[in-house]
């Protein structure tokens, strides 16, 4: 029986073939127990095969976004009744000085923390790129390992090493050095470098190895051109590499704009309970309104603020994708 | 003459200054994994000293042991097992099956549900924290594995991707001749496509099972007792004692990555393509 098949496979093609979606029920085909078309079976499996992600999405997706955006404008501890407040919510988060606060130290922290990353990142895959290197896989693997560490144990690790007594890592380095010791956790830039330096350390090798790939889609031939026409290797870098990682390149900042605002796990663990000024961020200061201080509804004021932020920074990534891009 | 050993050196040091380069990044990427273990097997007070420890001590046991008696170590690692293990196979049969659909079945408003998928790919996670939190509450889920699980399984990236490479590697010929045979939507997706997939499952498996070992926010607002930590949280209340013992501390955050480095280093090729590829892809 299977032997037979096989055999009309090949003969039965050329006729399906010029039709690219099999949209006609196959002329002669007895079903035995639906009478339904082909077209129809198609539909029903595929609306079948694709339903558990809305119903999901919708239970654990969907409803509590559209949720949010109720309980922005309401009172509520969790358990007593809701109580609509209108626009005060936003009054409270958009007047509150940690809000601001919060908003700065996500910032600065992004900024600390990525722009390094990403040039370091670029010139480390430009040296991992160069021909005839050895060990490539050995540098490959270390400087990717960070990555594959959770934030929780990195946040645990770098939290020990920017102690801020004598016997810290960093001010044993920096005492060695010749400078004084650095209050690490109770500082305004203390903080931020510490947490900066755990988010640059976990994600530099991914964002190389990201940049890696980018250049090894370049093709060789432009720099054999290029070095005919005599380039130095910065004017190589400048015309050719740049230019042509700058999809990717753009990527990586897309990725890590998104992800520098929604940092939370470093903060809190290095933090503590504390929730300090110095290093508190905008989704710690919702995790803070809605888990500390029992304030749901300013709490959702505060997803729903964050949300227009992200959106308004991605807009503003892909209206310059589109102007570099052109 | 002159000129070609001129040349050479200049090659030559550029060629160094290459390898140093990457050397120093090799050094500061591993020296926190080896620091950890040295604070691991040191009694807290040498790692309390001014110069501290710079070699492992004595202490690796007691230590771990330490850890044992303050958090349920074992019980959080196997917590964080089943939560990633049992989301990554769901996640792997959803996907495929949903991605499987979007590639290769026609069917009414199938482009508008399929933007709709990649929007909401766009939203922040955080926009739904509260009410998700209410949901889980309502549904008595808080401290049950459950509500890590369940959510979990919403993944839109997974569907796009397995759609990205079911449609450019299940040929349509392969599913219309099989239709010819009489075999039904689901033997096509099951005896067809699967065995075809096999690469895209090891990609996502990884991609998820990371996300999920290493998810931290949503696990710490709905479990709150010990019983069903996962191994995130339960190294997080580490820190919280008191008085604080460092080489406890890293002690129970050593143990908890050695797994996951052994396994990367031994898959280190796959891990690595895997996890940069993801964001490439999209």
């Amino acid at each position: 029986m299977k032997g037979d098949n096989v055999m009309a496979q090949p003969q039965l093609q050329p006729q399906t073939e010029t039709k690219p979606v099999p949209a006609k029920p196959s002329p002669g085909k007895k079903r035995p127990f639906f009478h339904l078309s082909e077209r129809k079976k198609d539909a029903l499996s595929g609306y079948l095969y694709i339903s558990p992600f809305y119903v999901l999405f919708a239970v654990f997706g969907l409803f509590p976004m559209l949720f949010s955006f109720y309980l922005g404008f309401q009172k509520w501890n969790g358990l007593g009744e809701m109580e609509f407040v209108g626009l005060q919510n936003f009054r409270f988060v958009l007047s509150d000085p940690i809000f601001w606060k919060s908003l700065f130290n996500t910032a600065a922290i992004g900024i600390i923390g990525t722009l390094p990353q990403l040039i370091i990142g670029i010139i480390l895959a430009y040296a991992l790129n160069s021909a005839l290197l050895k060990f490539k896989s050995f540098f490959r693997v270390s400087i990717f390992m960070p990555y594959v560490t959770s934030t929780v144990a990195v946040a645990i690790v770098f939290g020990v090493m920017f102690n801020s007594q004598d016997f810290g890592l960093m001010n044993v380095v920096l005492n060695w050095l010749g400078f004084d010791s650095v209050s690490w956790s109770t500082s305004e830039w203390g903080v931020k470098i510490a947490i900066s330096t755990m988010v640059f350390w976990r994600w530099v090798g991914y964002n190389t190895i990201i940049y890696l790939a980018g250049l090894q889609g370049i093709p060789n031939d432009l720099y054999e051109a290029a070095k005919i026409d005599g380039a130095s290797i910065r004017q190589q870098i400048q015309y050719i590499t740049i230019p042509m990682l700058k999809p990717i390149i753009i990527l990586t900042v897309f990725l890590s704009t998104i992800g520098a605002m929604q940092l939370f796990t470093e903060p809190l663990v290095f933090l503590g309970r504390s929730f300090r000024e110095e290093g508190i961020t905008v989704v710690l200061y919702l995790y803070r309104e809605a888990f500390s201080n029992m304030a749901f509804g300013t709490a959702s004021a505060t997803a729903i603020i964050l949300f227009i932020i992200i959106i308004v920074l991605s807009s503003i990534n892909v209206f310059f994708t589109n102007r570099i891009g052109r | 003459m002159s000129k070609t050993i001129g040349k050479t050196r200049k090659v030559s040091i550029s060629k160094l200054f290459v390898y140093l380069l990457l050397f120093i990044a090799a050094i500061l990427s591993v020296f926190p994994f080896y620091w950890m273990f040295v604070m691991a097997a040191n009694h807290n007070s040498a790692i309390n000293a001014v110069p501290p420890a710079f070699i492992p001590g004595k202490q690796l046991v007691a230590n771990f042991q330490n850890v044992l008696s303050n958090i349920d170590f074992f019980g959080a690692m196997w917590n964080s097992l089943i939560v990633a293990t049992v989301t990554t196979a769901g996640v792997l049969i959803l996907c495929s099956l949903a991605g499987f659909a979007f590639a290769k079945f026609q069917f009414k408003g199938k482009n508008l549900l399929f933007v709709f998928l990649l929007v909401t790919m766009m939203v922040p996670p955080q926009l739904g924290l509260i009410p998700q939190y209410y949901i889980i509450t309502k549904l008595d889920w808080v401290n049950d594995l459950k509500a890590i699980i369940v959510p979990g399984m919403i993944d839109a990236f997974g569907i796009f991707w397995m759609r990205q490479y079911i449609s450019s590697n299940v040929p349509d010929e392969l599913i219309d001749a099989a239709k010819i045979d009489g075999c039904s939507n689901f033997r096509i997706y099951w005896n067809i496509a699967v065995p075809v997939i096999i690469p895209a499952f090891a990609t996502l498996a990884i991609i998820k099972f990371m996300y999920m070992w290493n998810d931290f926010l949503w696990p710490l607002v709905v479990l709150r007792e010990e019983s069903s930590y996962t191994i995130q949280i339960a190294l997080r209340n580490l820190i919280d004692n008191y008085v604080r013992d460092n080489g406890m501390i890293l002690s129970g955050t050593f143990w908890a990555t050695v797994p996951l480095i052994v396994i990367f280093l031994l898959f280190n090729r796959m891990f690595i393509q895997s996890l940069t590829q993801g964001a490439v892809k999209s």
